[in-house]
């Protein structure tokens, strides 16, 4: 949209003023809330009792952090979240990956009814899903424990891991596995040697989605855990905002602060990937 | 078909998938149609439609629906608005460009629990920062309780919602826009096609695909969403917003409704798949017209 032609260059320079003012209230709209809480995290709480506070906190209290790694137990829950999420991931990879390639290079009849059943698991309200779920985990004696949300997560992330995976299948030309089926590889040989390769990053972007999603997740932790030395991270400090939150708001914000570092992270590096894998299967179709 | 072990890959997912995916839906729908009750060892007999005739007539439950439709759209709308001038704004050459970039990742990134935990903070009545902002500019409707007052409460949270949304359908159209080829824009230019004329007859038609699945989507997302408005507000103040997910899961887990909770699900699953049709049917038949 921004081509140097000349009379339009002229005026352009109209366009700034407003554009720039959309600029700062994008800006202000979307980065406030988390530095506002950043800077929360590092007020002392003589500081958060006054009325007139600046912006800027006058000094770096990192008691706030101290105190809510050790005295109100985020550490164990932050040390549970990301056993559930890393094994989350991993799990649903190893399921995923060869399952994906399959609905990807199946014929029609098959891998409609696979996606079918995906665009179908969807839709349906996780409030609905759960109940069976909570019925089945308490049967095998799985409730309240970290195993149990591992293999209830293990659901909720499949279906949509195989829905991204076939996207990224999809992407790279069935040629290639031909000229690999000439030369004599063998099914798994194809799968391993050529489809594997250029499917990584697929991998990649998918693993990282389902990492997220699971560390993110509350509805289910919710529902299925209910001993605090179980607890993941967003249970710990939703529990906090409730009962106690309005006065630890320090450490509060430190906490939130911490849990959304990871997300940070994986955001940081992925974020084209995620967009343009998500949707990939949708548009494709 | 040049692999044709293929099928055997699919084996070792689809059976977790079948029985932690099929199995349980099957049941919620088979617990739909039963009288099933908390507890253990609870004799459970089919009732047949007795719990959607019971809820034909559940005014509280419609209501919390009605919500739950008026949340899903206006999020999604509302989104779609601000994600989409974000993504135009993104795709020009501007100053400040890559910390805004980021920026625009941030409300994806944050679990949803932070994100209901941050806004809750910001919006204390009276020692909040967004009251005090306010009132530093005497700003009318300073020292209002947002999420705690009948009228702003469900605006309130449909703001927030929206802010949740807004990353992914801006990374997504921004991604549309700038896969429109250059000299397509060229030729429109020295044609003596207007910003605007561009915009509607360029821009607008490259990014109708990937609009229309992005609504699809965010109507589905938001429908069934759960953790922001259970943190926000719990679905206070009387009731304002009290969406059907929050609705059911006080059915399940509170009073221990099984059956009556999963006919709620299957409802607002009916629902989304009529909601959906309709939705796809106009789309598709604006696409035809053009």
């Amino acid at each position: 949209m921004s081509i140097p032609v000349a009379a339009e260059k002229k005026k352009r320079k109209y366009y700034l003023i407003p554009t720039y003012f959309a600029v700062i209230c994008y800006v202000l709209f979307l980065g406030f809330p988390f530095l506002w809480m950043f800077t929360t995290s590092l007020k002392s709480p003589l500081e958060l009792l006054q009325l007139d506070q600046s912006f800027i906190p006058k000094g770096f209290y990192w008691q706030n952090y101290q105190d809510i790694m050790e005295k109100r137990g985020l550490l164990n829950s932050a040390k549970n979240s990301t056993i559930i999420a890393l094994a989350t991931t991993v799990i649903t990879t190893i399921f995923a990956v060869p399952a994906g390639y399959a609905i990807a290079r199946l014929r029609k009849v098959f891998s409609g009814a696979a996606t079918g059943w995906i665009l179908v698991s969807q839709v349906f309200p996780v409030s609905l899903v759960i109940i069976p779920l909570f019925m089945a985990v308490r049967r095998v004696g799985l409730l309240d424990t970290i195993w149990g949300l591992i293999l209830v997560y293990l659901v909720a992330a499949l279906p949509f891991a195989l829905w991204m995976l076939k996207g990224y299948v999809a992407s790279i030309p069935m040629d290639l596995e031909e000229a690999g089926a000439m030369d004599g590889a063998s099914s798994f040989q194809i799968l391993r040697r050529i489809v594997f390769p250029l499917l990584l990053p697929g991998i990649v972007a998918t693993a990282l989605f389902t990492f997220l999603n699971s560390w993110n997740e509350f509805f289910f932790a919710l529902v299925l855990i209910q001993s605090p030395e179980h607890e993941t991270l967003p249970l710990t400090l939703a529990r906090f905002m409730g009962s106690e939150g309005q006065v630890l708001l320090g450490p509060l914000a430190a906490g939130a602060f911490l849990a959304t570092i990871p997300s940070l992270l994986i955001f940081g590096i992925m974020q084209r990937k995620l967009a343009s894998g998500l949707l990939a299967g949708a548009v494709k179709g | 078909m040049y692999n044709r072990g293929a099928w055997k890959y699919a084996v070792p997912a689809f059976i977790p998938l079948v029985l932690l995916s099929v199995v349980p839906l099957s049941q919620a729908i088979w617990t739909s149609f039963t009288d099933n009750v908390a507890g253990f060892n609870v004799k459970v007999s089919f009732i047949g439609l007795d719990n959607f005739q019971r809820l034909l007539g559940d005014k509280l439950f419609w209501a919390s629906f009605k919500i739950g439709i008026i949340w899903a759209v206006s999020v999604t709308l509302l989104a779609l608005v601000l994600g989409f001038g974000l993504a135009l704004l993104l795709n020009q050459k501007l100053r400040f460009l890559g910390i805004m970039r980021v920026l625009s990742l941030v409300p994806w990134a944050m679990p949803p629990v932070i994100v209901a935990i941050m806004w809750n903070l910001l919006l204390r009545p009276t020692s909040g920062p967004i009251d005090g902002i306010l009132e530093f500019f005497h700003v009318p409707g300073a020292k209002t309780d947002w999420l705690g007052d009948f009228n702003t409460a469900f605006p309130t949270v449909i703001l927030i919602g929206a802010w949740v949304a807004m990353p992914i359908i801006t990374v997504s159209i921004l991604a549309a826009i700038q896969g429109i080829p250059m000299d397509m824009i060229e030729a429109a230019t020295i044609d003596g096609a207007n910003a605007w004329q561009r915009f509607r007859f360029i821009t607008v038609p490259a990014v109708r695909a990937i609009t229309t699945a992005l609504v699809a989507l965010n109507i589905i997302w938001n429908f069934s969403s759960f953790g922001l408005v259970f943190v926000l507000t719990a679905g206070g103040p009387g009731g304002k917003t009290f969406v059907p997910a929050l609705f059911a899961y006080n059915e399940a887990f509170k009073y221990g409704n099984f059956g009556y909770a999963a006919s709620m699900g299957v409802v607002m699953a009916l629902a989304i798949v009529l909601m959906l049709g309709v939705y796809l049917k106009a789309s598709k038949r604006e696409d035809t017209q053009r």
